[in-house]
């Protein structure tokens, strides 16, 4: 098998905040120098884009020493958290933007999905945008003649495809979108996580028309947070983590470190500091696996559970009621709940205090807790939001079952009964 | 690195940070040429798509325009237009002059403008500032079949004598040679815009000084001789004179000047292409 994508040392380095150093004669300095082909005197050595540290210097590395290299007809997934740089290097190899340190080589033509629709004037009809699209992603005019009754049926617009575009539906205009880049034959297609936008089915049609190019022989580098379409697309994988490389091998097990990753991060936070409001402190608090087990997964439907510790001072207890908030990632309380709800107090002295959730009761996805903590039962006097997550994983599939998410966060079970 | 297997394995693309700075990547824009003439036909149907008068408006700038400079400089102010019925003059120098600041002030708005595809897609960038020429020059060929009417209204209903000279046939030298003025100029602007905004604004009003220091509106053997060595070393002058020359045999031309605004453009177009080249690989970091 041959290698087709060989990247060595790839770096990426962006400054922040002001665009230039802020005097002339260090601009001049720096412009000079990369003239001539020489490393920028004023980068400072040693730093990682990490986005949740603060910044105090004025170079991030959005992309650090990236090195890897992907074979003929593999499907490789790209996959990390936000801020990781995947975006980023997927415009170095879409030739968007340019490395500031090391290569990247390529044997074949690369096409890029960054975006759905690109380039699409919204007073041009369907048709006409068909080529401008197709074009700007590179076809030829005559391929795009050849395809573009395929290109028609598959986007399903056919009926409208001599109207101008502003007057498409945003569904319309997805699908029309995704339809031209699926026709292209490049050997190399990059997609960028544009199973983000449209409804499942047209996410099932784009999950199936990347099958089919990969089974062609064609090699796919796919970005996505999706992790069962990356599982089910992908064969191999690279992790990134704050602009470096943490992590190579199957889909599988790269799904799994970057599940690991967020939980081993996310759900048993020791608080920097404990809260102290009042008479009452607040040690530790997290989720995690029932029953005194180990690891971190935490899949659909497994039982999980809430520990906080905590510590009340002079006999105050019967003063003080805690009130958990479970938010979304968007940011919407999902739901409230508390021990006092529930006839439970609080104690005096230290205590750890352990909800267990029912089973089969939340979706995949993410969940941030806030704390309230109340006093005399009205003063808020503490409010802390995001104190720590949830992430709940999803199970392995059937082959051939819906690989999209369940919609709505949660997944419980009822009782049903026949009334024949 | 393993320099052997590198030159034993051919690739077909090589990113890496520095390129040559006069690396063109012409190969790129001959296999994306579907795309200019696709933009190109994007350029002329979405722009008059949705107004009454449509193509029309191809006419009627330059008519008004000429009909404007008539009315002020050549009845109120008087500036004399030498032999060369006056609208006939002003509509040659309005076409002319069109042609130019079309290609730089479309041309200096492309990084901004095209931000966001840029940013989406891989396309040699040069493809946008040549299809600008390219609308232009379609344009330009409206426009001049415009002037052909009214020139052949003169000679034939007004009894004026054509004085054609073979300096005419220098009209696809002097069309590329505003070409290349305007996108270099126009370039430069562009990629200096990604980082200080504001020079967008000078652009237009640029632009419209620039006409005045041009014998559009007069010329050049009604100034002084001071003004006109002055004026000489503008490149547009030598153009608008050449082509009045031909058209009319009235203009001061000489091979020299044109020499020197060839010489003019080409370094221009050499700066644009290098500032222009530079800009594409990092603006979309700074934009």
């Amino acid at each position: 098998m041959s290698t087709v994508i060989k990247v060595e040392n790839l770096s990426k380095i962006y400054k922040l905040g002001e665009v230039t150093t802020g005097t002339i004669s260090q601009d001049v300095n720096r412009w000079f120098a990369k003239v001539r082909g020489k490393e920028d005197p004023f980068l400072k050595v040693g730093q990682v884009n990490d986005r949740t540290a603060s910044g105090t210097r004025d170079f991030v590395y959005s992309l650090r020493d990236i090195s890897f290299e992907v074979q003929q007809g593999d499907t490789l997934a790209i996959v990390g958290r936000n801020g990781a740089g995947k975006s980023t290097l997927l415009k170095i190899l879409s030739r968007i933007t340019s490395p500031s340190i090391g290569s990247a080589k390529i044997r074949g033509r690369v096409a890029s999905l960054l975006e759905v629709g690109t380039g699409f004037n919204p007073e041009l009809t369907g048709k006409d945008n068909i080529f401008l699209n197709g074009a700007i992603l590179g076809m030829r005019k005559q391929e795009i003649k050849s395809k573009l009754d395929e290109i028609i049926d598959f986007s399903g617009v056919d009926k409208y495809i001599d109207t101008p575009v502003k007057r498409y539906s945003s569904g319309m205009y997805v699908r029309l979108a995704f339809a031209v880049a699926a026709h292209l034959e490049p050997e190399i297609l990059i997609v960028d996580e544009v199973l983000a936008v449209g409804d499942a089915e047209f996410q099932k049609k784009c999950l199936g028309k990347m099958k089919d190019v990969s089974g062609q022989g064609r090699t796919v580098l796919f970005v996505s947070h999706n992790m069962a379409a990356v599982k089910s697309l992908c064969e191999h994988g690279i992790l990134l983590k704050n602009g470096e490389l943490v992590g190579r091998g199957t889909s599988q097990d790269i799904v799994a470190q970057y599940m690991g990753m967020g939980l081993a991060a996310n759900t048993i936070k020791k608080l920097e500091e404990p809260i102290v409001a009042d008479d009452i402190d607040v040690t530790e608090i997290g989720f995690r696996p029932p029953n005194g087990k180990t690891g971190n997964t935490i899949t659909e439907g497994e039982a999980v559970e809430l520990f906080i510790k905590y510590k009340v001072n002079n006999n105050a207890a019967d003063r003080y009621h805690f009130t958990f908030h479970l938010h979304d990632d968007q940011g919407e309380v999902l739901f409230g709940f508390s021990p006092s709800r529930d006839n439970e107090s609080l104690l005096n002295g230290e205590d750890t205090l352990v909800c267990k959730f029912p089973t089969n009761f939340l979706n995949v996805g993410s969940y941030f807790l806030a704390l309230l903590i109340v006093k005399d039962k009205r003063n808020v006097i503490r409010w802390e939001k995001d104190i720590t997550t949830l992430t709940v994983s999803t199970r392995l599939h059937e082959m051939g079952t819906w690989m999209g998410k369940e919609p709505g966060f949660l997944v419980p079970s009822f009782l049903w009964e026949h009334q024949s | 690195m393993n320099q052997n297997t590198d030159e034993a394995e051919e690739w077909d693309m090589v990113i890496q940070p520095t390129y040559g700075l006069f690396d063109l990547k012409l190969r790129d824009v001959w296999r994306y040429r579907d795309l200019l003439l696709i933009l190109v036909y994007r350029d002329f149907v979405a722009q008059y798509k949705q107004t009454i008068l449509g193509p029309l408006w191809f006419f009627i700038q330059p008519i008004i325009t000429s009909f404007t400079f008539l009315v002020i400089f050549g009845r109120i102010a008087k500036i004399s237009t030498g032999e060369v019925p006056q609208p006939l003059f002003y509509l040659s120098g309005v076409i002319l002059w069109g042609y130019f600041a079309e290609c730089l002030t479309k041309t200096s708005t492309v990084f901004r403008g095209y931000s966001n595809v840029f940013g989406k897609v891989y396309f040699p960038r040069l493809i946008v500032p040549l299809s600008i020429v390219v609308s232009n020059l379609i344009r330009f060929g409206i426009q001049i079949l415009l002037f052909l009417a009214v020139y052949l209204f003169y000679i034939f209903a007004m009894d004026y004598q054509p004085h054609i000279t073979y300096h005419i046939l220098l009209l696809p030298l002097m069309l590329l040679l505003m070409a290349i003025l305007g996108l270099s100029l126009g370039m430069i602007i562009s990629a200096m815009t990604t980082k200080y905004r504001d020079l967008s604004f000078l652009v237009a009003f640029g632009v419209q000084l620039f006409m005045y220091a041009t014998p559009i509106i007069y010329p050049l053997s009604t100034l002084s001789d001071k003004a006109r060595g002055i004026l000489q070393w503008n490149p547009m002058a030598t153009v608008v004179e050449g082509m009045r020359k031909g058209l009319f045999n009235e203009g001061l031309f000489s091979w020299g000047y044109l020499a020197y605004a060839f010489g003019v453009s080409i370094i221009l177009l050499f700066v644009g292409i290098v500032v222009f080249n530079r800009v594409e690989k990092s603006f979309v970091d700074t934009v």
